[in-house]
């Protein structure tokens, strides 16, 4: 196992994360995954990565520096993002258990690692 | 330069914390360097967001650029956090008396002129404005319930539909102290208190429409530049593209979006289905403070969605 994919399953771990990923910033192509069956790998990165790319212009707008975490909370969960730098992107879908501060804990602490 | 405005200069140089940013601030828009004038109050603000005497001078700076909505709700602000400060009251006063709120401006005037029983120019206003009130009680246009937090805040008026002559609100706008403009085509500022009450009306709340376009509110860069337009129009794609997410991941839909930079922290929510509501903060306020601002901000603004329908 890869020393990211390695990152990915202890991410995988915290309650409620349905699986995660490492997404290429550019062209939203997966880079390593850890996942629940039933969850999108492809969408997930696809997805993810446009909203990152959409969200360093308007904070770039704002005079903001580059967002290092971003949570998208709907009603039936919660799609977290953290940039590892500017090429990568690891992010993880959660349900509505999740512990997401927990997970935004190790979030930060594997795309520290990544960058 | 004069030597007391470099003086101010270099002590607000030596020390960015100094208080002195308000009288430098002052000076500067005495002068009519009001683009420094404001950049001085900008990055004041940034360090002392609850201080009154800050939102007044940011206040009397916009005033005399002619943003007389965004004048009005930091005004609002500074009575928010000082419902006795005298300079707010005069310049709510002038603005009301711009709007045609007779009434309004009368109850701002009065506290300012019992505040200070010197203040010569106040009496001389508030003596005009009652005349006006004696002269025309027929034209007072209808009010509606203030959306302002301060105790001492009068009800806003719904429309200027009593415009007063212009020479008498440049009189009455010299005599409380401050310069204005005066273009007819300008929005009452009332009409755009979407925010009023509450903190960063002026800066850090954004309300948009869902084609990018701004509805209310304020945002300015660490710089002191206004980025409410550019981030507006930035912001709609940014909705389109958390909803597509939240839809195609079967999470049904989106509530927020909470976004956390190295210098700030964001929450993009949706007050109504087709407008937009983004709110900043500074890293000292944690995210979870700003979702809940954001939900009061929220509830300010599809009242006066409602409102304005």
């Amino acid at each position: 196992m890869s020393a990211a994919a390695e990152l990915l399953h202890r991410l995988s771990t915290v309650r409620g994360i349905r699986g995660s990923v490492l997404v290429s910033a550019g062209d939203g192509l997966i880079v390593a995954e850890s996942l629940m069956t039933g969850v999108d790998g492809r969408a997930v990165a696809a997805l993810a990565a446009s909203l990152v790319s959409r969200l360093r212009r308007a904070t770039e707008s704002a005079g903001r520096r580059e967002p290092v975490f971003l949570q998208l909370h709907a009603a039936g969960g919660t799609v977290l993002a953290a940039p590892c730098g500017t090429e990568l992107v690891l992010v993880a879908v959660a349900g509505p258990d999740a512990n997401v501060g927990l997970a935004r804990l190790e979030m930060l602490d594997v795309s520290g690692r990544l960058a | 330069m004069s030597d007391d405005i470099r003086g101010m200069t270099a002590e607000l140089a030596a020390d960015p914390d100094s208080l002195v940013f308000l009288d430098l601030g002052e000076a500067l828009r005495r002068r009519g360097q009001l683009d420094a004038a404001f950049k001085v109050a900008r990055t004041g603000l940034h360090r002392y967001s609850e201080l009154a005497r800050a939102h007044d001078l940011s206040a009397r700076i916009l005033c005399d650029r002619g943003e007389r909505d965004r004048a009005f709700e930091a005004w609002v602000t500074a009575l928010g956090l000082d419902p006795g400060l005298v300079s707010a009251h005069k310049g709510l006063g002038f603005l009301y008396y711009y709007a045609g709120d007779l009434a309004s401006a009368e109850k701002h005037l009065a506290y300012a002129g019992q505040a200070d029983p010197d203040d010569t120019g106040t009496a001389a206003a508030l003596e005009r404005v009652r005349a006006g009130r004696a002269a025309a009680p027929a034209v007072a246009p209808a009010t509606r319930e203030a959306p302002a937090a301060a105790s001492v805040e009068p009800a806003a008026p719904a429309a200027a539909e009593a415009r007063v002559e212009e020479s008498e609100s440049e009189t009455l706008g010299a005599a409380s102290g401050l310069t204005f403009s005066f273009e007819e085509s300008s929005p009452s500022p009332v009409q755009e208190a979407v925010f009023a009450g509450l903190d960063g009306g002026t800066d850090g709340l954004l309300l948009v429409d869902a084609g990018g376009l701004r509805l209310g509110g304020g945002l300015w860069n660490p710089d002191g530049a206004d980025v409410a337009d550019s981030v507006a129009a930035l912001l709609a794609g940014v909705s389109k593209e958390a909803a597509r997410t939240a839809r195609l991941l079967e999470l049904g839909e989106w509530r927020g979006l909470a976004v956390e930079c190295g210098d700030g922290n964001l929450f993009l929510s949706a007050p109504t289905e087709s407008t937009l509501l983004l709110t900043v903060r500074g890293l000292d306020i944690p995210m979870g403070r700003v979702a809940r601002f954001a939900e009061r901000a929220s509830m300010a603004a599809r009242a006066w969605l409602e409102r304005s329908e």
